[in-house]
């Protein structure tokens, strides 16, 4: 192999994982705005309900396989050390530790989000839902990783792509804000009869 | 000390009259759970053993299977309004380990106040049941939930009975919540554990798993009363009242267009008209009967005053016994404003855990108020929204609203028709079934 | 638990069962599996008495899976008498 392409190759590894890393900031926000509009049914029009909900499921699932290559690839990749303990236990990086932390507190409390929501069956409503909470944590913690380990946000493009989804995901936490507010006097999760709040009924 | 609520103070007895003072007493006939004659004050535990004499107490296993014996026996019944055998119960429970006993007097159904009478006035005798419920199951703890209008009386009288020794049960007297669905059983202990008297799915079968996670075993305050006097006199004395199927005596309350409304204790079978009689007859001619609860139904009158007072008596009618409701509806009441009134009561009362209930009683409330109202259309929607409605929770609240509201319109057909007419025949100014405020709910 | 009380007319066919309290009525169930499940005139799922037909099997362990708040149960159907 000639010298460049040697280079090339190992320029590649940084190069897919930065560019998983992108993709997988737009699943990931994807996943969370699906989720909200799952849980709040601001599905649109005759979309049935069960969409969102699955399409949440279903692209987490996807995320968690693109995670593995976004991981593997920055680890193999030669030219930074992060190490593997890294991935998990924060700050614990060579390379840029508060970036990469931020990624591992991500991927923590993805993990917990995602085991507990396979196990859903086992643990009970209660437990899942508790744990599942996390998730509004893990977004902001994974899009802080991507604005400081990526270091590509001078590309237009990846710019966009940023600050897209941090608007996108701005939206649906809003929009999640406000229908806890309007479903905020009826016991538990339910409403009273005239007090159907903004969506009609559906808690 | 407490009296008895108001305007139903006075009852009447059915049957000879007590023991000669001096002798040893005898097994009681009617009236065997309230006093012979009133006094206004909860007989004292003197008094409570002068008229019954010691307790049955469970001194040896064998004893204790003996006693079982004669619960089984005597064929006594919950007087709640489930009218679950008791002896099922009691030896469910009693298989389990570290049970608790419960005394329900909740009595969150506004129109009957048996329990409250029963509790105000021979607390000892509810009592004494409860602590032989606890003797046969092997429990060590009675929980009794009154009524907060009897939580004074029942009190002092457990402080009466001194504190138990070692090893001996423990009574706790609680005051219980207020509201209509606050009387369910789970809800109870719900209220008990956690502060919230609703049905909840956590106790799926309370004689395993229920209160702190110990078998529960939970009783209505008369049935208990009655397992009191079994324990004394036993089961054939229990079966001289009452008919071979459905032994016993039971506690009515009887109100409404009668003279003297008040709390009865009358042989299972009696018929109707009979007690009416016995609450001084009726003050004006009836029209209609609602029986068991608001959880009950409707009967017309002549279908029903001269059948006997039972679950079989009644069926004919559509009708049970169930916790000893008999409300007369004179004729010069309207039947569909009485049970609109009480249908959005029962609405109001729902816990709020469950959809078909929270939003169907509701929406069925709001249909009877428009048929009482004279608009007649909504009939069909309302037969739809009934059946949408039926056994669809997860007690039997919503069950209980549906069945009145189809004997209402079944009984006051009659006055759907005059209503589309335009005219009814209710003249009187003041409702007859009593709903709380909004208030006090 | 639910009512729809009465027997299956299929004893051994798995039934499904809804928890009352635990369900908000947000009607995925009814998408997933029509054939046994309609909605009340508020939402709230009505669940055909029979059993689940061993076509709608894998269907029906779906529908139960995919409730958001897992108010949904598949039971054994009462075994032949």
């Amino acid at each position: 192999m000639s010298a460049a392409a040697s280079l090339a190759g190992q320029q590649g590894l940084w190069f897919l994982s930065r560019a998983s890393g992108l993709t997988l900031l737009i699943a990931c926000t994807a996943v969370l705005v699906l989720g909200i509009a799952a849980r709040t049914g601001a599905a649109p029009g005759r979309l049935p309900r069960f969409v969102p909900a699955e399409l949440h499921r279903n692209l987490a699932l996807f995320c968690v396989a693109f995670l593995v290559l976004h991981v593997v690839t920055a680890l193999l990749d030669p030219f930074v050390t992060i190490g593997w303990a890294a991935t998990v236990l924060p700050f614990l990086s060579g390379y840029r530790p508060l970036a990469i932390g931020l990624g591992a507190l991500a991927v923590d409390l993805g993990g917990a989000v995602l085991l507990t929501s396979l196990l859903r069956g086992r643990l009970g409503y209660r437990r899942w839902r508790a744990v599942h909470w996390l998730a509004y944590l893990a977004w902001p913690v994974a899009f802080a990783h991507s604005l400081t380990a990526g270091g590509d946000l001078h590309i237009w493009w990846v710019a966009l792509v940023e600050w897209g989804c941090g608007a996108a995901a701005a939206t649906a936490l809003l929009a999640r804000a406000f229908h806890a507010l309007a479903h905020r006097g009826s016991r538990g999760s339910r409403t009273r009869p005239g007090n159907r709040g903004l969506a009609g009924g559906y808690r | 000390m407490t009296r008895a609520p108001a305007g139903l103070a006075r009852y009447a007895r059915a049957g000879q009259p007590g023991p000669p003072p001096g002798r040893p007493p005898a097994p009681p006939a009617l009236p065997r759970l309230l006093p012979a004659a009133p006094s206004g004050q909860p007989a004292s535990l003197a008094e409570h053993l002068t008229r019954y004499g010691p307790r049955a107490a469970v001194l040896t296993e064998r004893s204790r299977v003996g006693l079982l014996r004669e619960v089984q026996e005597s064929g006594l019944t919950g007087r709640g309004g489930a009218a679950f055998p008791a002896f099922v119960k009691l030896s469910t429970v009693a298989a389990g380990r570290d049970p608790v006993v419960i005394a329900n007097g909740t009595e969150g159904e506004p129109a009957s106040a048996k329990d409250k009478v029963l509790l105000t006035s021979s607390p000892h005798l509810v009592l004494d049941g409860a602590v032989l419920a606890a003797e046969l199951t092997g429990a060590r703890q009675v929980i009794v939930v009154a009524h907060r209008d009897a939580v004074a009386a029942v009190s002092a009288a457990a402080a009466e009975r001194g504190r138990p020794g070692r090893g001996r049960v423990q009574i706790t007297v609680r005051a219980a919540a207020g509201g209509f669905v606050a009387g369910e059983a789970r809800a109870v202990v719900n209220w008990l554990s956690r502060g919230r008297p609703v049905p909840t799915a956590a106790y799926p079968r309370l004689f395993e798993r229920g209160l702190g996670g110990a078998p529960t075993l939970l009783h209505n305050v008369e049935t208990l009363a009655h397992l009191a006097l079994i324990g004394r006199y036993g089961a054939a004395w229990f079966r001289s009242a009452g008919t071979p199927a459905e032994p016993g005596s039971m506690l009515v309350t009887v109100r409404g267009a009668v003279r003297v409304p008040s709390v009865l204790e009358v042989g299972l079978g009696t018929p109707l008209q009979d007690i009416l009689e016995l609450a001084g007859g009726p003050s004006a001619p009836v029209q209609a009967l609602l029986l068991g609860g608001y959880f009950g139904s409707w009967a017309r009158a002549e279908e029903v005053i001269g059948q006997p007072f039972s679950a079989a008596g009644l069926a004919g009618a559509g009708a049970a016994p169930g916790a000893g409701l008999i409300a007369a509806l004179p004729a010069d009441a309207c039947g569909l404003a009485e049970t609109a009134r009480v249908v959005r009561y029962l609405a109001d009362s729902s816990a709020g855990q469950c959809g078909p209930c929270l939003f169907g009683l509701d929406a069925v409330a709001g249909q009877v108020e428009q048929l009482a109202r004279g608009e007649r259309d909504g009939l069909p929607l309302l037969r739809r929204w009934l059946g949408q409605v039926d056994r669809r929770g997860a007690c039997a609240h919503p069950d209980g609203a549906v069945r009145l509201v189809r004997s209402a319109l079944r009984v006051f057909a009659s006055e759907l028709d005059q209503h589309d007419q335009g005219w009814c025949r209710g003249t009187r100014p003041d409702p007859v079934l009593p709903v709380p405020s909004r208030r006090d709910r | 638990m639910t009512a729809a009380s009465g027997r299956s007319p299929h004893p051994g066919r798995p039934l499904i069962r809804v928890d009352p309290i635990a369900c908000a009525g947000r009607g995925l169930c009814a998408e997933l599996l029509p054939e046994l499940i309609t909605l009340d005139d508020w939402g709230f799922p009505m669940i055909a008495d029979r059993g689940v037909p061993p076509h709608l099997a894998a269907d029906a362990r779906a529908t139960v899976k995919a409730c958001p708040l897992l108010a949904l149960r598949l039971i054994p159907g009462p075994g032949p008498t």
